[in-house]
């Protein structure tokens, strides 16, 4: 079976800044990681194929050139085979338009059982993509998998976390999923996967090679936009309490009495 | 600080907001209300009571610099078919027969927008036998319920939902509809967005509304909120958004109102859904923390130092009748549970006072509780950044402050059970 594992590459940080008389992000000199919530979809996929036996676990990224380096990190953590989706008409995509491209490489792909992703990336924190994806492919979806009870060629037996418990669900492949962090406990790359992913060949597509519709992907394709950024504001500076704690709390005490707070 | 502003022509004399406000900024004159300007903390509680919108805030970022962007550069193309997309949706999540509070704020932050567009607010209630929950929403102010009462929506999953979503809103065509940013939120937005093939923006913390253009601003935090967006979605119909639990208000209940209920059939083959459904296994519950309907929060973090600090928090928490929460630090140190977990990538929370013990205030911390009404921050790092967001700040050691805290509030419970006598 073949286990397509979606990957996006983020900044190593989340402490970006904004240039302020430009508005808009300074990236340059914030090194790139793999999404680390798609490194648990990884390892699932890795480990899938090592249960049954036999598959192919094949990686699946949108993005700039440089992304080519997450998706050889992959192969070094079991991976066989990477596919970056990379061209200048995907830029600007947003969720619809990324699930959309997506969808079109996978259907390039072909045959396959299971999608998985991360539950979410680090940077844009959406959690959209993979539903939209399963959508747009017209195929089971199960979110926040904590557990893969069973999996055949056929079927899944999967366990969905819930805020107060987990559900079981049951569905038949092939079929979209994405993992939460209890899934498993990603695994270090080993000097043998390293070799493997240095001599790795990416492959890249374009919008053409997978025959996506101009109108549906990067900008053209995205109903929404970012009219702004901003950073936060500050709820503002309050009262600073100084002294000995006994004479400290009479004062908060007095303060939070006069708001009728306590 | 600012204070609330009165619109007089507006105000009713209902006293509402009287009898909500926490400081007594707000006293009737003449059957008017009038504000108290050095007693208005700007907390909040009576914009969303008010049923004429007679009070408000002045907005600040109007005073100072920089230009926002400009409104009036927001070009809207609307296919003819689109333009008839009216009025604000709401859907009320429910989990077991329980609608999920963040449906109330999002019905109150509905009704706000609704109002500005001049359109109704309504609320979509799917699930099974969940005749109470149509009723609940009429209580907290939805105009008119849409709902599809079926075995098949007993308990989520991805395929049917979206099925019914897809079927109202193709058929009633709401021009905005919003969902709670919680985990079914957002797995199910997504899917529908898509099936719909409109704009979605996830995990909104704030909305308003672009009146000429009719289109709604979304922002929301990214990069673990060290910056924020606002998103629009101008060309496509519904548009679409998840907001945060516990960032927006909720309204205030009357359990006299009432509206107009419209029942649709979900007619769905169980066929055509191929999840299936086994079984849901609830968590051992080792302990309930609940976090989110907390009026008080006392939270500690690295600064605590170890596992057994937590019982001063703990008896504090105690005292106050409240919870006690976390940091991821103080989590990841194996001090207390994920479940206290407040932040990012824990809860978002909202009580009347919520004490920073030992916690330095990363903006991961922050985005989960600077909706405080009031904040109390100890720490014997003065530079801390939990400082900046402290309504009360004090420096110093939170093993000498607390213990005093619990004293005061046990020396005031005896004294007031006393002249009770």
């Amino acid at each position: 079976m073949r286990l397509i594992v979606c990957i996006k590459q983020v900044p190593a940080t989340t402490k970006v800044k904004i240039n302020p008389e430009t508005n808009t992000l300074i990236r340059e000199g914030v090194e790139s990681i793999i999404n680390p919530f798609d490194t648990y979809a990884l390892e699932e996929g890795v480990r899938i194929k090592e249960r049954m036996g036999d598959g192919v676990v094949t990686v699946l990224s949108m993005g700039p050139p440089q992304v080519e380096s997450a998706l050889k990190e992959s192969v070094s953590l079991g991976a066989d085979e990477g596919i970056l989706l990379s061209d200048r008409a995907f830029a600007g995509a947003d969720t619809l338009a990324t699930s959309y491209a997506l969808s079109m490489a996978v259907k390039k792909i072909g045959d396959f059982g299971l999608i998985i992703c991360g539950k979410q990336a680090v940077d844009g924190d959406t959690a959209q993509v993979a539903p939209e994806l399963s959508e747009r492919l017209d195929i089971p979806f199960v979110a926040y998998v904590r557990k893969i009870v069973e999996i055949t060629n056929e079927k899944a037996v999967v366990e969905r976390m819930t805020d107060h418990g987990y559900d079981v669900i049951e569905l038949p492949l092939p079929a979209v999923i994405t993992v939460v962090k209890d899934i498993n406990e990603p695994r270090i790359a080993s000097l043998k996967g390293k070799m493997r992913a240095r001599k790795a060949a990416i492959t890249v597509w374009t919008a053409k090679d997978v025959q996506a519709d101009e109108e549906l992907i990067g900008l053209s394709g995205s109903p929404t936009k970012v009219i702004k950024i901003f950073a936060p504001k500050s709820r503002g500076k309050g009262v600073s309490i100084t002294g000995e704690p006994p004479e400290i709390v009479d004062t908060l005490y007095g303060h939070l009495k006069d708001g009728h707070i306590i | 600080m600012g204070y609330v502003h009165i619109k007089k022509e507006k105000c009713i004399g209902c006293e509402q907001c009287v009898v909500v406000c926490p400081f007594e900024a707000l006293f009737m004159v003449k059957g008017k209300v009038e504000v108290e300007p050095e007693k208005c903390r700007e907390c909040r509680k009576c914009l969303p009571v008010c049923p004429t919108e007679a009070l408000y805030l002045e907005r600040r970022e109007r005073r100072g610099p920089p230009p926002e962007h400009g409104i009036s550069d927001i070009v809207v193309e609307l296919p003819p078919e689109l333009g008839r997309y009216k009025g604000v949706w709401v859907l009320v999540e429910q989990e077991d027969g329980k609608p999920h509070s963040v449906s109330w704020e999002l019905i109150g932050e509905g009704m706000k927008i609704a109002q500005k567009l001049d359109v109704e607010l309504s609320a979509i209630v799917l699930g099974e036998g969940v005749e109470h929950i149509v009723e609940e929403a009429f209580h907290y102010g939805a105009e008119k319920v849409y709902a599809i009462d079926d075995p098949m929506l007993n308990n989520y999953r991805t395929y049917p939902y979206t099925f019914a979503m897809r079927k109202l809103v193709n058929k009633y065509k709401p021009e905005i509809l919003l969902m709670g940013a919680t985990s079914l939120g957002r797995d199910l937005a997504g899917a529908v967005a898509t099936s719909l093939k409109t704009g979605l923006t996830a995990d909104c913390t704030k909305l308003d509304i672009d009146t000429g253009a009719r289109v709604l601003l979304q922002t929301r935090p990214a990069f673990g909120g060290n910056i924020m967006a606002t998103i629009i979605c101008a060309n496509h119909r519904p548009q679409m958004a998840t907001v945060r639990p516990r960032v927006m208000a909720k309204p205030y209940k009357d359990d006299s109102k009432t509206g107009k209920v419209i029942t649709e059939k979900l007619a769905l083959e169980e066929e055509k859904v191929k999840t299936k459904f086994i079984e849901f296994i609830a968590d051992e519950i080792a302990e309930v923390v609940n976090l989110e309907d907390a009026e008080y929060i006392v939270a500690g973090g690295r600064g605590v130092g170890c596992k057994d600090g937590f019982g001063v928090l703990r008896e504090l928490a105690e005292a106050l009748g409240g919870e006690v929460g976390a940091s991821r630090g103080a989590v990841e140190s194996g001090w207390v549970t994920y479940e206290h977990q407040v932040g990012q990538t824990g809860k978002t929370v909202r009580p009347k006072v919520y004490f920073a013990c030992g916690i330095s205030g990363a903006i991961q911390h922050l985005v989960g509780m600077q909706n405080s009404d009031v904040i109390v921050a100890i720490n014997t790092d003065e530079t801390a950044p939990i400082f900046n967001v402290a309504t009360y700040g004090i420096i110093g050691d939170l093993y000498k402050v607390v213990p005093e805290i619990i004293k005061q509030i046990k020396n005031h419970k005896t004294q007031a059970m006393k002249e009770g006598e």
